[in-house]
């Protein structure tokens, strides 16, 4: 193996815990984040996802575990484990009496180099540059959370810690921000992308963590993801309640279900093939047969309030 | 991992040599002082400063304008006597009247408020993921609270120096020991007395830098320095706690009186000295350790 691939990754983290009296917000969490990919850290409000980034940026202490971002432990090294690494967890949070570009010329001089000649460019690139002067506190939401992207930026990060950053945009906000996103990661930044949004994660990410009451309940690549489920299909019919007995009654036909817009059921392509013809031997004429792959979304609840994946 | 549902990939060796990437290169820390100056521009911009600024200055004036529409007073005060003689007996008046909520309130507005303020704001999370190690906030911090205090002790001073001096002109002073001091000694004995000064007010300012840490509430951080100090003012009234009087911190902010004698007494100079530092130094270190260890929930 070369000395790249011996490299750290830009996170690594080992059975993180964290508890809060008798609430254990983080359960042995496990991460590993490799360079050059979006990672979605998905989950459902109150599940530890920010807890987790707290743990890896060194805002908070773990339990028990270890974060190493590059191969460096914050709490060891202190600020010097944050070389590369950028970020905000919950909203971006600036000095409202300041005005934007002050608030940048801060984070600026705190990270110390050359980080106050990105500025200009980091304003441009989140498209604040006409309202730099503006103090923050007459800023919107959505121009907070740019803001926090230009602050993150100053850093010439080659990590990425985004927490939940398109809560609260509107629908244009969203799509901007996805595209900042997009673009951050083709420039070979590693972005981890925490989110309670499906379509986010599903959009961005090429690999993921799914997360439930502060334990990693799935861990992988998202095609893997929705690959593991088998292929699912959707069947409408001239009469869907025949469909369905005789859906049923088919070896290899498994969970089928009748739905306002016709059936839907789990099968591989050979059993879907026998299905057809028993139809049509049923009487049963066939208007469409579609194969229709689980949605993230549906895999998510599954996996958050349902007791997991089928085997 | 702790519950894994489906079958987690592993990256061949080909993928991860693609991957995995060299660590970013180590960058310098900034030094303390351009921390330092910002958190002074942070104070600069905060209308709070300018509250407790505005005090150090309104109050000599308003002092200077009532011995103007007035002719008596102000009795039993060391100098009392002498400020329509000169105007150099106008600050030591203003410090002995100041020492007993004034100044300690106008540098706890400040002290108790500038790391609880970030807490608040929840801009605590935003500086300390940049590339500032925990130790130089809060120094500078605590620099930035001592320079506000320095600035208003000053201000507070110069202001009723100079109008003193505009009003009633720079002739020599009195001592306490009946002498007379020429004015340019006069002034350099007023800087001396105003270092003394400092003493206790930063070991006040420190106290409320720790509540402000430990706290994470601003109002309840410059509320309880307040209350500190009013409390061992009070300690120091009671006959019957005599022996603990030359331990409080409100004694010592009237050492500088010692300098103002003839010859000069620095007993209460000394004395200040260690008993500022021993209500500072336990309240910096406990202050700096919370700040250290804390988790940063906030924001």
């Amino acid at each position: 193996m070369s000395a790249v691939a011996s490299a750290p990754h830009p996170i690594e983290a080992r059975g993180l815990v964290k508890r809060y009296d008798q609430l254990t917000a983080v359960d042995h969490v496990d991460l590993t984040v490799e360079a050059g990919t979006v990672y979605g850290y998905l989950g459902p409000n109150g599940a530890g996802k920010t807890t987790s980034i707290r743990m890896l940026l060194g805002l908070i202490t773990p339990d028990e575990g270890t974060a190493r971002l590059f191969g460096r432990d914050p709490l060891v090294e202190g600020a010097a484990a944050l070389d590369g690494v950028a970020g905000f967890v919950e909203a971006p949070r600036f000095y409202p009496y300041l005005s934007a570009r002050r608030n940048l010329e801060l984070m600026a001089a705190l990270d110390g180099g050359d980080a106050g000649d990105r500025i200009d460019d980091a304003l441009a690139t989140v498209d604040l540059t006409e309202r730099e002067d503006d103090k923050v506190k007459g800023y919107s939401h959505g121009m907070r959370q740019r803001l926090g992207i230009a602050a993150a930026l100053l850093r010439d990060p080659r990590l990425l810690l985004l927490d939940e950053p398109t809560t609260g945009l509107d629908p244009a906000g969203m799509r901007d921000m996805r595209q900042l996103v997009r673009r951050l990661a083709a420039d070979g930044i590693t972005v981890l992308l925490s989110s309670h949004l499906m379509t986010e994660v599903e959009e961005l990410c090429d690999r993921l963590a799914i997360v439930r009451s502060g334990r990693v309940i799935y861990e992988g690549g998202l095609t893997d993801l929705l690959r593991s489920t088998g292929q699912r299909y959707r069947l409408r019919t001239t009469d869907d309640r025949r469909a369905l007995a005789v859906a049923r009654e088919q070896p290899g036909v498994e969970d089928p279900v009748q739905r306002a817009d016709g059936l839907a059921f789990a099968a591989d392509e050979t059993v879907a093939g026998e299905l057809s013809v028993a139809l049509v031997e049923a009487g049963v004429a066939i208007l469409a047969l579609v194969p229709a792959a689980a949605s993230l979304e549906e895999l998510f609840f599954r996996l958050t309030e349902g007791d997991g994946l089928p085997a | 991992m702790s519950t894994t549902a489906a079958p987690t990939p592993t990256p061949p060796a080909e993928r991860v040599a693609i991957t995995a990437a060299p660590a970013p290169r180590r960058h310098a820390r900034p030094p303390i002082r351009a921390i330092y100056r910002w958190e002074l521009r942070k104070l600069w911009a905060q209308k709070r400063t300018y509250l407790g600024l505005g005090s150090a200055i309104i109050i000599p004036v308003i002092f200077v304008v009532s011995l103007m529409v007035q002719h008596g007073g102000p009795d039993g005060v060391p100098f009392g006597r002498y400020v329509r003689q000169t105007g150099l007996a106008i600050p030591p008046v203003l410090l002995l009247f100041s020492s007993i909520w004034l100044l300690p309130l106008i540098v706890s507005l400040v002290a108790g408020d500038i790391v609880a303020n970030e807490d608040g704001n929840g801009t605590l999370k935003t500086i300390l993921t940049r590339s500032v190690d925990r130790q130089q906030i809060w120094l500078a911090k605590m620099l930035a609270a001592f320079t506000y205090a320095l600035l208003a002790l000053v201000l507070f001073a110069g202001v009723g120096l100079l109008l003193g001096g505009l009003r009633y002109g720079l002739h020599p002073l009195t001592s306490l020991s009946g002498t007379r001091i020429g004015v340019g000694r006069a002034l350099l004995l007023m800087v001396a007395s105003l270092g003394a000064y400092a003493m206790p007010l930063f070991a006040l300012a420190s106290i409320a830098l720790l509540l402000s840490t430990v706290t994470r509430n601003s109002a309840a951080a410059v509320v309880g320095a307040l209350m500190a100090s009013l409390i061992m003012q009070l300690l120091g009234v009671i006959s019957g706690l005599d022996f603990l009087k030359p331990y409080l911190l409100s004694t010592q902010f009237d050492a500088w009186q010692g300098l103002l004698r003839t010859p000069a007494d620095w007993a209460p100079i000394v004395r200040s000295a260690w008993v500022s530092a021993c209500y500072a130094l336990p309240a910096l270190a406990i202050g700096l350790t919370t700040f250290l260890r804390r988790d940063v929930t906030g924001g």
